[in-house]
């Protein structure tokens, strides 16, 4: 570790400093709730077609079953991902990383790094990706992914994704034990001050809360907005819908309402909604290039 | 004699996958390159490499081939076609017979074109489980990005590059480069051959050779155990997936905190093994032991304190984890669990399983008094044998369902035999898993296993060719060695037909619960499932049981002939005579596994001696002397006239035949024994007639009777084993 370790926010802004050198597009959170920087837009839909495309964003990621009412040391509803998206995917794409790890204070002859084999895949988003867990000392720091296929289309130029867990790499290089000690920007503000509170609240709504009739009602409205706007060929805001269906349907698993045949069902609902998305997208992206 | 030398360097294969792909990899090179006979194969594998050496011959000898051309008499132009089309001359041809013959003089071929020629076919040809696509267009798949190969003949690159048309094969040409550990020795260095690259790899931190690293663990693993006295629990499995994991090993020890000690040690074990690829530890008493032990990838330059720090931490985070349940999940007892199964699916078509543990609850009741477990234990164990499906451990280690409910049993002052048993009803889990041997674990074991090939054999859902979805191959070999291992003394088809009929129900009420008409109607549809009438009533489609006036589904019968198949296929796995199983269970179809076992086993001792052989040849001939002749006037079963006996030897043969009827209730009181030494005393006179007397004699009323002498050998003897179905 470094003398003095990295605050929660300098390590976002290592980070970005890094891949924004690489030429990647550093943008900002997308502005709809969903369960991971793979939804972005950014990531989603550019990695179909044929152009090169380069990006990192943090996005923060809501996983409502995840919530323990700010009481569990490692598990949050909401949390942060680094994420990363080069097309194609660089010969040197493991070095890259590597070299991202060193920039916040993680030497690679000090610690053991490994590329431990897993295989990605979203049933949600028809999406299928060959990677693997990058370990640091045992622990996981990131999930790196080569793109095979997306909304069930297989991918023109094969990208290369990389997701870090940004609160337990924070963990890992403060040495701290509960997110909630994290120095969140090195003068007092812990991840805690910020967060803590958010936690109980929204646990309290994802598990106990939240109005699963209005819940559903929200997923079918999404569902035909999605599809009205795909009719129109408006593939960016038919895919918000898509994202929005998905993150309904978690808020609902998290109600605990919804049984294996219909998580089975939900899920293809959405599936197929993405699927039209991707194709819609791939459609306005030739129309662009005529 | 050339050596020849290929490594593919990628990025990390998975570790499951390195030692099948060498061999693939040594397969498909050694049919490539045939025609230079390569010898000596050696392969190597790792997490970022697989390699091969051979020799081969040095050039492919030139190979003649005859071809035949058109008939001497044939036209000239068909000769002058055939000329053109090997551009050869007439002075190059010869006759042969009718026609005209071309020896062709193949040239030679050297082997580094030979090669160059068939490796990259060969790459593409690999068979990956899973390949993927990386950079740019190109269709060259590999596990994961290849970055180089190194091909090597005689220390020189044989060159080829992976272009394929308009594909640029990732820009990959072969050369000598390679590369050594990623952090201790980055960069790229040239090798001429096998022993060079494993040398100089040694020195960039690589041990090419999976079994080397695999040694260095497990020295590291025991000198770590000697130095802190503790012993390190065997797990060959995990040994060598982590030498697939690591380049140059570097094992190193960590403690464990003190307040996860209390932590049940399969509960330890199973979080290091499954999340980390850690080595558990025993104490010399046999007790978890504070230390784990792990190989890492690299020599660090602290000693390795920031790893095995690291590496504490993130075992620290999962215990904790794991103690959150561990105490959560105590806070419930495991009888007010049961419950929550009812919103467990255990599989569409069946239901819930809550309902699974209604059927268990009289199954397990019902074999308990067989097996001298007390009916109400057996209930009582069966009633939660399933509950800790929906404990928060299981959900998160499903590794640990069953150890995880003895454990909450306990803590619920169950009785010991009933938690015992919610651990032990799943074994035998595997081939090599010890069965359970305490009755009640056994009454519950059995009861888990037949409901289940009930409820799959009532939903048609059965193991065809090498797919066995719902496992029901391992389920039926776990009741066979279950009763087998513990000599039980079951009369199946009973069981089996209780079970067939609550799964029955299982199976329609759900889908009537599910989709109402439509399932129900391709439930009807459907010839092995059950029938529904009227309003909800279930025909079931039955058969008498053989020897009794009861009627048992079936459904029950299919089971049970399932069961005498993966028997006979056990035996036939451990050298036994299964062709005498299937002849002793074709006899009767007897449902009570022990006595068919050692029925086979009498059976199999007689014709083990030379009685017995000539016995088998005597009642084959007798057999095949009925089949002709049943063709022409029917059967002949009648018993025979004896006035109408002439011969002595024909005599002798019924005299022989009325004595062997001692044979039927031997079978029948079990004595197979002593049923086989009065079934061995026909081979004499049967041999006696057959040399001696004309089984077709001119007269009608004599050669029927001869029949029926013959005809009662074979009805005898059928009675032990359908002897037509012996082999050999």
């Amino acid at each position: 570790m470094t003398e003095h370790p990295l605050s929660f926010q300098d390590l976002i802004l290592r980070l970005h400093t890094f891949w924004s050198k690489q030429g990647c597009v550093i943008l900002q959170p997308y502005d709809v709730e969903m369960g991971a920087g793979t939804f972005h837009p950014a990531t989603t839909l550019r990695a179909l077609g044929p152009k090169p495309w380069a990006a990192a964003y943090v996005q923060p990621s809501r996983r409502p079953t995840d919530g323990r009412y700010g009481e569990n040391p490692n598990r949050l509803q909401h949390y942060y991902q680094y994420q990363v998206i080069m097309k194609p995917s660089p010969d040197d794409a493991q070095d890259l990383l590597l070299a991202s790890y060193r920039e916040i204070g993680l030497d690679p002859l000090l610690h053991d790094f490994r590329f431990v084999e897993d295989d990605w895949e979203s049933p949600t988003l028809g999406a299928w990706g060959l990677g693997w867990e990058v370990w640091c000392d045992g622990m996981e720091v990131g999930q790196f992914t080569y793109f095979q296929q997306v909304g069930g289309i297989p991918v023109a130029l094969p990208s290369f994704e990389m997701t870090y867990g940004l609160e337990r790499l924070a963990m890992y290089v403060q040495d701290k034990e509960n997110v909630y000690d994290l120095e969140f920007n090195g003068f007092g503000t812990k991840y805690g001050d910020v967060f803590l509170r958010a936690e109980r609240e929204y646990s309290a709504y994802n598990f106990e809360h939240s109005d699963p009739a209005m819940l559903t009602r929200h997923f079918a409205d999404a569902e035909v907005e999605c599809s009205s706007l795909l009719k129109q060929n408006l593939a960016l805001p038919a895919y918000d819908q898509c994202i929005k269906a998905s993150h309904l349907f978690n808020l609902l698993d998290a109600r605990g309402v919804i049984s294996v045949t219909e998580r089975a069902s939900f899920i293809g609902r959405v599936r197929t909604l993405a699927k039209s998305c991707c194709e819609a997208w791939l459609v306005g992206e030739q129309a662009v290039k005529d | 004699m050339s050596a020849f030398f290929l490594e593919l360097f990628s990025e990390e294969i998975p570790a499951r996958m390195q030692s099948r792909g060498a061999e693939d990899l040594a397969r498909l090179v050694v049919e490539a390159l045939a025609g230079l006979a390569p010898v000596n194969v050696r392969t190597w594998y790792g997490p970022r490499r697989i390699a091969l050496a051979a020799d081969v011959d040095s050039n492919v000898t030139a190979v003649s081939a005859a071809e035949r051309g058109p008939r001497a008499n044939a036209p000239d132009q068909a000769l002058q076609g055939f000329l053109r089309k090997h551009s050869a001359t007439r002075g190059q041809l010869r006759l042969e017979g009718d026609y005209w013959v071309l020896d062709k003089q193949a040239a030679a071929v050297p082997a580094r074109t030979l090669i160059a020629g068939a490796v990259p076919g060969v790459l593409r040809r690999m068979p990956w489980p899973k390949s993927m696509r990386w950079g740019g267009v190109s269709t060259f798949t590999w596990v994961r990005p290849l970055r180089r190969v190194v091909c090597l003949l005689d220390g020189e690159i044989v060159p080829f590059d992976l272009r394929d048309g308009a594909d640029d094969g990732h820009g990959i040409a072969s050369g000598q480069k390679t590369e050594g550990h990623r952090f201790l020795a980055p960069g790229a260095f040239s090798v001429i051959g096998a022993e060079d690259w494993s040398a100089k790899l040694r020195d960039h931190y690589v041990l090419v050779d999976a079994a080397e690293r695999r040694q260095v663990i497990l020295a590291g693993l025991d000198r770590i155990a000697a130095e802190k006295s503790i012993t390190v629990v065997d797990d060959p499995g995990l040994l060598d997936e982590v030498a697939g994991l690591v380049e140059w090993p570097v094992p190193l020890a960590g403690r464990i905190a003190d307040e996860h000690m209390d932590l049940p040690s399969e509960v330890m074990q199973v979080s290091m093994r499954i999340n980390q690829r850690y080595f558990a530890t025993r104490t010399p008493s046999g007790a978890a032991s504070p230390w784990f032990i792990f190989a890492a990838n690299v020599v660090a330059t602290d000693g390795g304190a920031a790893i095995v720090a690291g590496n504490e931490r993130v075992l620290r985070a999962r215990f904790a984890d794991a103690r959150h349940f561990w105490d959560l999940d105590r806070e419930t007892p495991l009888e007010g669990r049961v419950p929550a199964l009812d919103h467990v699916t255990w599989h569409a078509k069946l239901g819930t399983q809550g309902a699974r543990v209604v059927r268990l609850r009289r199954l397990a009741e019902r074999i308990a008094p067989a097996v001298n477990a007390g009916p109400a234990l057996a209930n009582r164990a069966a009633e939660l044998a399933k509950a800790d499906l929906v404990s928060g451990m299981v959900g998160e280690f499903p590794e640990l369902q069953g150890v995880m409910g003895r454990y909450y049993a306990l803590h619920d002052n169950e009785d010991g035999l009933v938690a015992d048993a919610i651990r032990d009803h799943y074994a035998p889990r595997g081939p090599s898993d010890p069965v359970p041997v305490a009755p009640v674990s056994i009454a519950v074991a059995l009861a888990d296993k037949i409901d289940q090939l009930a409820c799959f054999f009532a939903i048609d859902e059965r193991p065809t060719g090498a797919g066995d979805p719902y496992a029901l191959r391992r389920a039926a070999l776990g009741v066979i060695r279950i009763i087998r291992e513990n000599e039980l003394r079951l009369k199946l088809l009973p069981l089996l037909d209780a079970a067939v009929s609550a799964a029955r129900k299982a199976a329609v009420g759900n889908a009537a619960d599910m989709a109402g008409e439509q399932v129900v109607r391709a439930l009807n549809s459907n010839p092995g499932a059950a029938m529904l009438v009227g309003s909800g009533q279930i025909a079931r489609l039955t058969r008498p049981v053989p020897g009794t006036d009861q009627h048992v589904d079936v459904l029950a019968f299919e089971i049970l002939e399932f069961l005498a198949e993966r028997l006979r296929v056990q035996l036939r796995a451990e050298g036994a005579r299964h062709d005498v199983l299937a002849a002793v269970f074709a006899a009767g179809g007897d449902d009570d596994i022990t006595r068919l076992l050692r029925r086979t086993d009498a059976v199999s001792m007689l014709l083990r001696g030379a009685d017995g052989a000539n016995l088998l040849s005597a009642y084959r001939r007798a057999a095949n002397i009925l089949r002709i002749e049943e063709r022409k006037d029917g059967p002949h079963t009648d018993a025979p006239d004896s006035t109408l006996l002439r011969e002595p030897a024909e005599e002798g043969l019924h005299r022989a035949v009325i004595a062997s009827l001692a044979v039927v209730p031997l079978v029948h009181d079990e004595k197979y024994t002593e049923a086989m030494v009065e079934m061995v005393k026909l081979r004499g006179p049967l041999d006696a007639f057959f040399e001696q007397v004309t089984v077709n004699a001119q007269k009608p009323d004599m050669r029927r009777n001869r029949l029926r002498l013959l005809n009662q050998v074979r009805t005898t003897m059928d009675h032990a084993a359908d002897f037509s179905r012996i082999e050999g």
